[in-house]
């Protein structure tokens, strides 16, 4: 997954003065985690199988977040 | 008490000979928001919480030193065959010179350790809020040094630590609901 189709990322555009000694970078990206969202884990919470699990580093799907570097081209 | 099982949490694999990475990983190592800063703290404050979260800080605790061995296996990994040279190339000329290519708890700065990182307050909701700022730091530092790597099997390990810390934050905001709810309230699942 990309970074801009990704729902836990959050993005903004920092203010740009007439003398910046650099080019802008432009869009700043920041991360919000699933666990932002969920609130206390409801009951019957979608897993992934044992041996994703294990390779993901959670068992269930909704906590998963796969992360890339944005300034990665 | 502890039982050691003599595997690592997740396997590490170091597919590049670069030196500079131990340098960075340091600061999950002997760093303010490193795993043994957050091993030691929740530990530590067991002792003084409500009896229904003792057990999450004790296994949250527990595998912060099992992510603290897979950061050593891979600061080792990145080290061990360097020469003086290479060290000195990766900026770990100081860290040579004081500790050969031992392991140390210092940031990536090289600052040492120190207590003064973590903290006890007593107050449960003070302490976990602490706790839940120290995983989200952690993850933070996480994406930093993946941004910095371009070592991907190195970065497979880094993605699975990041991970848990995002579980383990969920695991002590759900602990602050826990003690706050009320709890002559009957709750039916």
């Amino acid at each position: 997954m990309t970074q801009e189709s990704n729902p836990f990322r959050r993005s903004f555009v920092p203010f740009r003065g007439r003398f910046d000694p650099c080019p802008p970078l432009g869009k700043r990206t920041f991360v919000t985690p699933p666990n932002l969202f969920i609130g206390f884990q409801p009951p019957d919470f979608p897993q992934f199988s044992p041996i994703e699990a294990l390779k993901k580093g959670t068992l269930w799907k909704p906590f998963y977040d796969f992360y890339e570097s944005p300034y990665k081209k | 008490m502890w039982a050691y099982e003599k595997k690592l949490m997740y396997p590490v694999k170091v597919s590049t000979c670069n030196p500079t990475l131990a340098k960075y990983l340091m600061e999950q190592y002997g760093g303010a928001d490193g795993e043994l800063a957050a091993a030691l703290r929740y530990l530590n404050q067991r002792y003084t919480i409500p009896d229904k979260v003792i057990g999450l800080l004790t296994d949250i605790g527990t595998e912060e030193f099992a992510h603290l061995e897979m950061i050593a296996t891979m600061i080792y990994k990145l080290t061990k065959d360097a020469t003086p040279q290479q060290l000195r190339d990766a900026g770990l000329a100081e860290h040579y010179v004081s500790h050969d290519s031992a392991l140390f708890y210092n940031n990536a700065a090289g600052v040492p350790f120190t207590a003064t990182y973590i903290q006890a307050k007593g107050d449960p909701i003070a302490d976990l809020y602490e706790d839940i700022a120290a995983e989200e730091k952690a993850r933070a530092t996480y994406q930093w040094i993946i941004d910095q790597s371009d070592d991907p099997d190195l970065n497979d390990g880094l993605r699975f630590l990041r991970e848990r810390e995002i579980i383990h934050s969920q695991r002590f905001r759900e602990a602050v609901q826990m003690i706050t709810d009320d709890q002559n309230q009957q709750k039916i699942f």
